[in-house]
Parts: C-alpha cells; sequence; structure tokens
C-alpha cells in the first residue's frame, strides 16, 4: 500500500501566484540539497509507458474526464526518490507518493518522510527567492473557496475480487471512516449545508458514489484501474476520500483499517449488509456531526451511528482475520481502533491528544474563547490553515508535538532514516537501492519498471510486476555484490 | 538492520507505545473538565499561537486560492 498527498502552496509576497512554477521550483530544490545525487548526473525520467489513469476498473475506458498530458509540463519536474517514492509537480501542487510499504506502520513512517522532505526542499527553494518573500506549503486539502487538492491511498488486492463487492463492502465504510480519520475544518464551501466546524476537509467535495473521476464531481469510490503490477493478479484500489492528516495516530489507523477492511471484503464477509441508503448525503451529514452519535439510514431502513457502523466492521475483523494475518501490527491497528471507537462513544473530547480533527477542535475552540472570535472569524480560518503548515515553526500541529500535546507513534530518528532508505520488505527496496548504488546506468524508472542503459548505449527494461518481489531478503545480496551490468544480466538470465 | 532486530525493535516501540497511550487515557478523561495544569499548558500554548499566527489573517485567508487538483 502507499498514499499519495498533494500540498497546497503559495508564496507570500509574490507579485502574482503562479502555484505551477512555485511548485516546480520547490521539487526541483530538492535534487540540489542530496548528496546521492552528484551535480552532474543525468536526471532519471519517468517511464509513462507503464500508466493508463483512463482504464476503468468495471472493464471499458474513460468516462468524463479529459486526458491529461502529463509528459507536458510535469515531465521535467519527476524525482525518482532513494527510499523508492515519487515526488513531482502534479497539475498546480506539489505531490509526494510514499514507496510501496507492506503495512501501516512503515506507511506511516513513509508519509511522514514526505513532510520532510517537503520541507527540505522548501527551505532550499525560499534561498531562491526574494528576501521578503516566503514559500508556504499545507498538507491539507483545500484553500475553502470551493479548490480541493487530494489525498489518496492505494492498495494492492486481489484480481479475484469483483468491483461491485468492494463498492458494496467499502462505501460504508469510508462514509463513516471519517470519525477517525477527518482532519477538521472550518466552515463549509462547494455550496453543501453550513457547518461552524466539520470533521471531515474532503466531504463537501464528493458528488456521486462510483466514477472514474478525481477531480470534478468526485466519486465516493474511484473506479481507477492501473495496478502498476500484473494485471491479470492485482488490482491497485485508488482510495480519494481521504483527507490529509498530520496526526499519526490519524494516518496510522486510517491504512490500517482501511486494509483490514479491504480483507473482510476479499474473505466475503462483508458484502451488502451494511449497505447506506444515500452515501453521498450520510458523509455530508456525519462530517457535521460531532457527536458522531447520530444515526444514519441504512438501506434495509436501520439506523445506526457511524460509531455503530465502524465497530461492525472491527468485530468482523476480530472474528475472521487468521492468527497468521494478526501481525503484530495489525494485532496494534485493532488496539487503537477499539481505544478510539470507546472513547468517541464515551466523548470525542477524550481523543484530543490523537485524532485530527479532535485535536484542532480543542485548539480552537480555546482561542475562540480567549479571544472572542466568533466561528467565522479570519484569525480561526488562519489557524485552520496553519495546523497544516509544514515549518517547524509556523505548523500549529507540530508546535503541538514538539510540546508534547499530541501522541507520538515514530522517533524523529526513523523518520529521517526513511527519507534516505526505501522499505526492505516490497519491490521498493530494489528501486531504492538501485537508484543508490547503480544511478549513473539507469535511464528511467516507473512503479513497476527500471531502465538500464547498457555499454554500448542501449536500453534494457525490467519490469516489476510483483510488488512483493525485489525485497531485502530476495535481491539485497544481489544488489550488494554486483555492478550493473551483472545485475541486468542475472536478473535477464534467470527471466529467460 | 536485521530482520530480528527490527521485529525486536518494533515489538519494543509498540509496547512503549501501548504504555502511554493507556497513560494518556487515564489523564486525559474528561467530560469537558480539564485539570489546572492542563489549562495552564493551553494557556501557554494560546500565548504561542498569538505569536506566530500570520498577521493579516483576513488578507491571507482571502488570498490563499488554489488550483483544485485530484
Amino acid at each position: 500500500m502507499g498514499t499519495e498527498t498533494e500540498y497546497g502552496i503559495s508564496v507570500k509576497n509574490a507579485r502574482e501566484q503562479d502555484p505551477v512554477a512555485a511548485s516546480t521550483l520547490v521539487v526541483n530544490a530538492y535534487k540540489s540539497c542530496r548528496d546521492d545525487i552528484p551535480s552532474t548526473a543525468t536526471a532519471v525520467t519517468w517511464d509513462y509507458d507503464q500508466e493508463s489513469p483512463l482504464m476503468d476498473a468495471r472493464g471499458f475506458l474513460a468516462e468524463a474526464e479529459t486526458p491529461i498530458s502529463e509528459t507536458d509540463t510535469s515531465s521535467a519536474v519527476n524525482d525518482i526518490l532513494i527510499n523508492g517514492g515519487r515526488y513531482y509537480v502534479d497539475h498546480a501542487h506539489p505531490e509526494y507518493c510514499t514507496p510501496e510499504c507492506a503495512n501501516a506502520r512503515d506507511l506511516l513512517l513513509y508519509e511522514k518522510a514526505g513532510e520532510l522532505i517537503l520541507e527540505v526542499s522548501r527551505l532550499a527553494a525560499e534561498r531562491l527567492l526574494l528576501d521578503n518573500q516566503e514559500i508556504i506549503i499545507y498538507k491539507n486539502n483545500t484553500d475553502y473557496k470551493g479548490h480541493s487538492y487530494g489525498s489518496h491511498e492505494n492498495f494492492l488486492m486481489s484480481r479475484k475480487v469483483p468491483f461491485d463487492a468492494i463498492v458494496d463492502g467499502l462505501t460504508p465504510f469510508l462514509v463513516t471512516r471519517i470519525i477517525i480519520a477527518g482532519s477538521g475544518k472550518v466552515g463549509t464551501e462547494n455550496g453543501s449545508e453550513e457547518a461552524d466546524y466539520q470533521i471531515s476537509q474532503r466531504a463537501d467535495f464528493f458528488e456521486k458514489e462510483v466514477g472514474l473521476s478525481t477531480m470534478v464531481n468526485r466519486p465516493l469510490i474511484n473506479t481507477r484501474d492501473e495496478p502498476h503490477a500484473d494485471e491479470k493478479l492485482y488490482r491497485r484500489l485508488h482510495v480519494i476520500v481521504g483527507d490529509s492528516n498530520m496526526s499519526e495516530l490519524s494516518i496510522y489507523l486510517k491504512v490500517g483499517i482501511t486494509s483490514i477492511a479491504l480483507q473482510l471484503i476479499e474473505k466475503g464477509v462483508v458484502g451488502k449488509q451494511f449497505n447506506l441508503k444515500d452515501p453521498v448525503a450520510a458523509i455530508k451529514s456525519i462530517s457535521r456531526d460531532l457527536s458522531c452519535k447520530e444515526p444514519i439510514e441504512l438501506a434495509d431502513g436501520q439506523q445506526w451511528s457511524p460509531i455503530e457502523v465502524q465497530r461492525a466492521y472491527f468485530k468482523l475483523a476480530q472474528q475472521h482475520l487468521t492468527p497468521e494475518e494478526r501481525t503484530p501490527i495489525v494485532e496494534d491497528v485493532l488496539k487503537k481502533w477499539r481505544y478510539v471507537l470507546d472513547n468517541l462513544e464515551i466523548d470525542p473530547r477524550r481523543l484530543s491528544r490523537h485524532l485530527d480533527w479532535i485535536i484542532k477542535k480543542k485548539l480552537l475552540d480555546a482561542y475562540r474563547q480567549r479571544h472572542g472570535y466568533e466561528w467565522d472569524d479570519a484569525h480561526l480560518r488562519m489557524m485552520d490553515l496553519q495546523y497544516h503548515d509544514i515549518r517547524p515553526d509556523k505548523g500549529l500541529y507540530i508546535r503541538l508535538l514538539k510540546n508534547g500535546h499530541v501522541q507520538r507513534l515514530l522517533n524523529h530518528e526513523e523518520i529521517v532514516h526513511a527519507m534516505h532508505y526505501p522499505p526492505v520488505d516490497t519491490r521498493a527496496y530494489f528501486r531504492g537501492t538501485c537508484l543508490r548504488r547503480f544511478r549513473k546506468h539507469i535511464y528511467s524508472a516507473s512503479w513497476n519498471s527500471m531502465i538500464f542503459t547498457n555499454k554500448s548505449g542501449g536500453l534494457e527494461k525490467i519490469m516489476m510486476d510483483r510488488p512483493h518481489f525485489g525485497t531485502q531478503k530476495i535481491v539485497g545480496e544481489l544488489l550488494n555484490n554486483c555492478t550493473a551490468e551483472e545485475l541486468v544480466k542475472k536478473i535477464r538470465g534467470d527471466a529467460s | 538492520m536485521s530482520r530480528e532486530k527490527q521485529q525486536e525493535h518494533l515489538k519494543r516501540h509498540i509496547d512503549e507505545t501501548e504504555d502511554r497511550q493507556s497513560d494518556v487515557g487515564q489523564s486525559d478523561v474528561g467530560n469537558g473538565e480539564m485539570d489546572e495544569a492542563f489549562v495552564e499548558d493551553l494557556d501557554s500554548l494560546l500565548d504561542e499561537i498569538d505569536e506566530i499566527l500570520e498577521e493579516d489573517s483576513q488578507e491571507f485567508v482571502e488570498n490563499y486560492i488554489q488550483r483544485g487538483g485530484q
């Protein structure tokens, strides 16, 4: 699994805002402040041959969205990272994709490493601007004026599961998941019903249940079918309904419990039993119910609170996960899942050190009381934005973390390590390690391919269609004891 | 780090988190009531926000416009 985060960007005191130029500056600046890339190195490009973003999981091609030529501006700013991730400009935002991770804790770690990568490049880029100009980057999802940018999660699934089963099983889960994974937002937008504060940043932007688009008329379940792996075996489920989180527990649980819910769907134990009468309306009403207890209507007429829906998934997980599936991390996710559901039930305020929307709400409430601000006061919206600021001296979440006001799951050293080294137990290990060892022999790379240049200047492509291969266990010794040429020869030889 | 060491490290880490979490679970209980130390803490935090919140909030928030992404 992996996540993709689009960051909001703005240049203070700029004569005019040019988010594409600013994003480009930031992403390129990262290359200049790393020791793994010699200044003379030629760029490793992204191998777009492997991508078809308009393929639809229901079996047909593109419905509404106009194909976007990603090769025009963005291919110039495309960085494949030695941690196995990808860093580039998507539309008008800097975007960081984690490497493929095998568990929720690694995914949290690599997403947090991304925040540091953004901050390091932000600082380097700022040095290129006028003295009075500042680059401000927010890990949030909205400008409060109807423009949203995403935080997407990707999960590898077996191709055998019919897509309809995923839609049935996952929709009620994702709609109610915001009580755990929402980032909180002051006010509303996009013509949705008014509220002072809501649980989710993104809920206002979803307009239908299933579809391919990610930018307009957004669907709760996205049908993009681009596995970046052997398409006969795998599906990559692209979840676009989540918020960008700052809280470590919110990120950890978001990806951890979703992965468990998908396992339940694969096993066939979640079917249509939790189907909601109107999921699009439900996500909006749940987002406005800060008690998390107002019932929503299921398709069969039953009335369940979002906590009850989440608890039903939790119980099925307890019953149906096998001992082998209950790894230490899965066990920990289950424990924490239960902990937050129990506490949400008693009083969400008990989680004011744990989950983003509650941490942020507590801060806003206290500040409102101190200054007597109404909810529509610009200071509160400013605080909301600044909660997501990635600068250690300005970001409100980061200040809370440094002052011990929010719960930590990671330590700083391991996050720094994750900026420079890939996870060891997915194919990201192969990608990241090859980039570290053989950069000058690599012509291009993608999620499932690497192209090497050989002695005579020709190109040799290695496909990595099995995400569980290319691990340290399988290729570690080989990678550390051969030249690029020997590596290609060996893999080619084994494959034929 | 070897695989075993990593597992061990992880287990220790999870245990530590678990300890901290149960601490938090107990000390952080409040039916809206907060103990005095906590209120003091919050006060200094609000002082900090007074200091670091972007000046001209109104203007800043109005001018923060993004192009829609995905």
